[in-house]
């Protein structure tokens, strides 16, 4: 937290009892540290029992508070003494870094090396952990990454290319969630479907039906909700479309009849195999293709289903960037009265960003709800929005390789830290690192912010070119009227 | 001139203006920064509107471009051929922004916005601090400008989405069309590099190709020769010439080049503190006694009226520190 | 009748708090331009303070007169609040400025984010109850058993704010510092060539923000008697919602938002359905922004072409 508070000595004059002053930052870096700590990290607020009910007291941990303060006195003044020392030539500023070579100059051999690693990603797991059952836990994470880097590059269209900041993405994600787990739960829906073309129709098509339904729900719902937001100032945009995010959250939990308030939907229909739902029975997917019935067949299946979605996204965005569309999408993130002083209509373009990834939101729902089979308001707050927006941002804005591995990193590293079970050993028993997930999780983001405000890739590709595909630097390409 | 049908005695702006300004008004609160300013832009002329810093000129720009809603006044652009009277009291009394016809077409440009100004009524701008999308490339940029034409070719994306034939050939048309002006501003061979990495006098030019390339009928630009050095200028010139003569683009233009304005343009209009003290041809304004006055120099009384003036500023703020 | 002026009552002590808190809002948009996202988890983690604070003084120092022990919870309260916004203003924004525009808010949802997540880790997820402060009751009125009251604990409430409304008024018109501010928020560079010093009076204005949020914490736990660390959020937004509608940037605007957010929350909840009172809060911040964006009290901005 307090690196960086007081570097009064970063000015002095090279030479000049730079261990005074280097101990001097230090001992002032730990001072507001403690000042910062002391009181929520040094007494804890525990509930005593006293017999006649619980009242509040005070615990004490100033060995904690302690550590802390130290931990950072001395991290400083290493700083202090190296890095930022005055007798160091400061380094000037370095061209594009290793992520935007692998972004551009080494992309054409790292995005089909990813691509082949993603599909084939469920053998390898299976052969890994010894079979499927074994490799169920590593095909969720899997799932959940791929869920992650589809809404990633959803967000990315809007955020990225656009410029358009969106912290109601949720929004669009609960949105074709509830589209789906409505429709197939839906008695009417199944009556109707059942008397039309035989009972099982809806059970096993309902997902193929709902999907494309539910994207274009979300993209009507980006719209809708769109339209009326879309001349404001970006940092405007941002808290409203935060307030629309919230409200479709509020109205699910309060609209009972409807939605199943806070309780959600349970028992939405699984995916099947194109109609061929994987039971065990005989129309199952195992008996007809001849195989041994198996459970992992369908999280393997959606394991597939959500890669073939995440790169219908990717291919997609890559296409919109040539046309027209996309390109008034970048030239509005570069400057919007040129724009307009060229005839193109912002507010449509604005409205088309917003609805295109409002669509990819919405099939990243749909997906989540079928994967789930069970939704509810809890899986859409504002954190959500903030991690799709935090991998935007770390993987650089505009770039597609860049967000799909900041979304391995994100989401890997928080799943890695549900299993580190060790850390229980140091810290005992009671510690859970899965707590830290948040608290690490919005530190990254302000780390991002501060260091490397750019993210992982920050030179733009052209969309096209006359002789020579050159990427532009980060330092021209604007991010965002704001 | 010597082509034109019209008696010489007869101005361009007159007998065939692109663009009636009549009795605008631009209010900001208290502050009048355009104070009934009528003039005309003749069709195919090369106007230039001078005057002091802070006389009003970029507001007018803004007025004429849809940027500003005017307080009052009517902008009336006409495509190939003037309105009669008849049809301006017309459109203005119908409440519509545009009256189109097979043969002519008025646009009421204080009624549209904009974005309609530049792709409706074709009216192209540059700006005084220049705004190209620093963060593609030239082309790219070029491309952009395109965008409503692109835009029908690529079947409002869909064509464009499947790769069909008609976006295709679409496309590399918009990529020919930019390339003749990338040629015609000489910075073809930097097609491919980020419109923010050009030089100045190359930003500049390439604004221009911009703006070109959406097609306008009126082009406005707003001081394209500041920072430019004198080479540049005289090739601005020339590049200014070549669009009027090879393409038919009336041009309206802001500048405080005199080289520039002297040289180029037919009509001249002069603003003072947002009001027309002279509008005429080059000559004529060059020698207009109000015109040096304000803008070119003062005269000895009105030195000594505006000293009097600051003396007393400063007795009465004195006075109250 | 009877039920309207209670709701009034309680409507003006919550808008209070609102208004405390919009303050920061409003002075950081106004003078560095951006919303500040982790403002209302300053004023939470300022109730968290206070309310470690408050058990300190009570059961270990064995202080039992109240108005004491809340004196110094105050004083307390203010102090580390002000050094926490400090800090977040040094090390997650300032090296932001002169970076794109929507970095620091990015930045600003992070530190929320964090902020929260560290209370949650160093004091639990639970509610934390107090046990009630101050409550005695002055009844105003009485019809057929239902009592009109104004609670000790309000009268403190508004009286603090109007108080600190009007030293801190003052302190922006007429001291020097309330002159940089104003400056720095016309033209940074102006201001910085002129020898005012920017960073300082930015920071100042953090400060001054978190000690008013303190204030507002220490008031919300004294109120309610329960500390949340996800409190932050929602009356953070409502708090910007109350800058908003009275005019981001605008002072008296600020407060003025606050007490019309407070009542309209309150009479919504009374009359219409406690379930939506928080919709109906978001739903103002959308319709504000989106037909009135200047505020009540606030200047149209002109797009610069």
């Amino acid at each position: 937290m307090a690196t960086g508070i007081a570097d009064s000595a970063a000015g002095a004059p090279a030479g000049q009892n730079v261990l005074g002053d280097a101990l001097k930052d230090a001992f002032f870096a730990g001072l507001i540290t403690l000042g910062l700590i002391g009181p929520l990290v040094g007494f804890q607020t525990v509930a005593i029992d006293t017999g006649a009910g619980s009242v509040l007291g005070l615990a004490y941990r100033p060995v904690t508070v302690a550590i802390m303060v130290g931990i950072v006195f001395i991290g400083r003044l290493i700083l202090n003494l190296t890095i930022w020392s005055p007798n160091r030539v400061a380094k000037t500023r370095s061209g594009p870094t290793v992520f935007d070579r692998i972004g551009t100059a080494a992309g054409p051999a790292v995005k089909p090396l990813l691509l082949a690693f993603a599909i084939g990603f469920p053998f390898l797991a299976t052969l890994m952990m010894g079979g499927m059952t074994q490799a169920r836990y590593l095909l969720d994470v899997g799932i959940l990454i791929l869920t992650y880097v589809m809404l990633g590059w959803g967000l990315n269209i809007v955020v990225g290319l656009a410029g358009l900041l969106d912290l109601g993405y949720v929004a669009f994600y609960a949105v074709g969630a509830y589209t789906y787990a409505l429709l197939a739960t839906s008695e009417p829906v199944t009556h109707f479907f059942g008397g039309l073309l035989g009972e099982t129709f809806w059970a096993n098509w309902a997902f193929w039906i709902c999907l494309p339904v539910a994207g274009l729900f979300a993209g009507l719902w980006g719209m809708i909700l769109g339209f009326p937001v879309l001349r404001l100032r970006g940092d405007y945009l941002a808290i409203v479309t935060l307030a629309f995010g919230e409200i479709i959250r509020l109205v699910l939990i309060n609209w009972v009849d409807f939605t199943g308030g806070g309780a959600g939907i349970a028992s939405i229909p699984r995916a099947t195999f194109f109609g061929i739902p994987f039971t065990a029975g005989e129309d199952g997917f195992a008996a007809r293709f001849g195989l041994e019935f198996s459970p992992m067949h369908r999280i393997i299946f959606l394991y597939f289903v959500i890669l073939a979605l995440a790169l219908i996204t990717a291919f997609a965005t890559v296409r919109l960037r040539k046309l027209p569309v996309g390109r008034a999408w970048e030239a509005l993130r570069e400057d919007e009265i040129a724009c307009r002083s060229l005839g193109i209509n912002t507010t449509n373009v604005k409205l088309s960003a917003f609805a295109t990834g409002a669509m990819f939101g919405g099939f990243a729902g749909c997906f989540f709800a079928v994967r789930a089979g069970f939704v509810s308001p809890e899986s859409f707050t504002f954190d959500i929005s903030a991690m799709i927006l935090a991998i935007v941002v770390l993987g650089g804005m505009g770039s597609q390789i860049g967000v799909a591995v900041a979304a391995a990193v994100m989401m890997g590293g928080m799943e890695a830290l549900r299993n580190l079970d060790f850390l229980k050993q140091v810290f005992g028993q009671d510690f859970d690192p899965a707590l830290y997930r948040m608290l690490i999780f919005g530190f990254a983001m302000v780390s991002i912010m501060v260091w490397k405000p750019r993210g992982l890739v920050s030179t733009r590709e052209p969309t096209i070119f006359l002789k020579e595909r050159k990427a532009v630097s980060g330092d021209l390409v604007k991010e965002g009227h704001g | 001139m010597a082509t034109s049908p019209l008696s010489a005695a007869t101005h361009r702006w007159e007998a065939d203006p692109i663009l009636t300004v009549e009795h605008l008004f631009m209010r900001f609160g208290g502050l009048v920064a355009v104070n009934d300013l009528s003039f005309n832009v003749g069709r195919g002329d090369i106007t230039a509107l001078i005057g002091p810093n802070g006389a009003g000129k970029t507001t007018v720009f803004n007025c004429i471009t849809g940027f500003y809603k005017p307080s009052e006044g009517r902008l009336a652009l006409a495509h190939n051929r003037a309105p009669t009277p008849d049809e301006l009291a017309t459109v203005t009394a119908i409440g519509e922004r545009a009256l189109v016809g097979t043969d002519a077409a008025v646009y009421l440009l204080e009624r549209m916005p904009d974005y309609r100004v530049s792709g409706e009524a074709k009216v192209a701008r540059t700006f005084q601090n220049i705004r190209l999308f620093t963060g593609m490339t030239v082309l790219e940029n070029l491309m952009v400008a395109q965008h409503n034409a692109l835009m029908t070719a690529s079947g409002f994306s869909l064509k464009g989405l499947f790769g069909l034939p008609g976006w295709n050939s679409a496309a590399r048309a918009a990529t020919e069309k930019a390339k003749f002006w990338l040629e015609k501003v000489e910075l073809l061979d930097r097609a491919d590099d980020p419109a923010g990495d050009l030089p100045y006098g190359a930003q500049r030019r390439l604004e221009i190709a911009r703006a070109m390339c959406s097609d306008p009928i009126l082009l406005c630009l707003d001081e394209p020769a500041a920072g430019l050095n004198p080479r540049e200028s005289l090739e601005l010139n020339t590049l200014l010439r070549m669009i009027r003569a090879e393409h038919g683009t009336s041009i309206l233009l802001i500048e405080h080049d005199m080289s520039v304005v002297m040289e180029i343009s037919d009509h001249v209009v002069v603003l003072d503190y947002g009001t027309k003290i002279a509008d005429g041809t080059p000559e004529a304004v060059r020698n207009d006694p109000r015109v040096i006055a304000a803008y070119l120099g003062v005269d000895e009384d009105a030195v000594e009226e505006v000293e009097a003036e600051i003396d007393e500023i400063e007795a009465q703020s004195g006075a109250t520190s | 009748m009877d039920i309207f002026v209670q709701q009034l009552i309680n409507g003006l002590t919550l808008g209070s708090i609102y208004g405390l808190i919009a303050i920061g809002y409003t002075m950081v948009f106004g003078i560095i331009g951006m919303v500040n996202f982790a403002h209302g988890d300053v004023f939470m983690v300022s109730a968290f303070i206070a309310l470690i604070c408050f058990l300190l003084v009570t059961t270990v120092f064995g202080i039992t007169s109240i108005f004491l022990a809340l004196a110094i919870v105050l004083v307390v309260a203010m102090f580390f609040t002000s050094l926490t916004n400090w800090a977040i203003e040094r090390v997650a924004y300032r090296p932001l400025r002169g970076s794109f525009r929507l970095a620091p808010m990015i930045s600003a949802i992070g530190m929320s984010i964090l902020l929260s997540n560290f209370v949650q880790v160093a004091q639990g997820p639970r509610n934390k109850p107090v046990p009630p402060m101050v409550t005695d009751v002055i009844v105003l009125m009485e019809n057929d058993g239902y009592q009109v009251t104004l609670a000790w604990k309000q009268i403190i409430i508004m009286v603090l704010t109007a108080v600190l409304l009007g030293g801190f008024w003052y302190l922006v018109q007429k001291t020097s510092l309330g002159r940089a501010q104003r400056a720095v928020e016309q033209d940074r560079k102006m201001a910085a060539l002129l020898g005012i010093n920017v960073d300082h009076t930015i920071s100042l204005t953090f400060v001054i923000g978190a000690a008013l949020a303190a204030v507002a914490g220490v008031m919300y736990l004294m109120y309610y008697g329960v500390a949340n660390f996800a409190d932050g959020f929602v009356p953070g937004v409502k708090a910007f919602t109350a800058a908003v509608l009275g005019g981001i940037g605008s002072l008296p605007g600020a407060v003025l938002g606050g007490l019309l957010i407070g009542l309209i929350e309150v009479f919504w909840s009374a009359y219409f359905s406690i379930e939506y009172k928080d919709v109906a809060a978001f739903s103002i911040l959308a319709i504000t922004l989106i037909f009135l964006p200047q505020g009540l009290l606030g200047r149209p901005e002109v797009e610069k072409v």
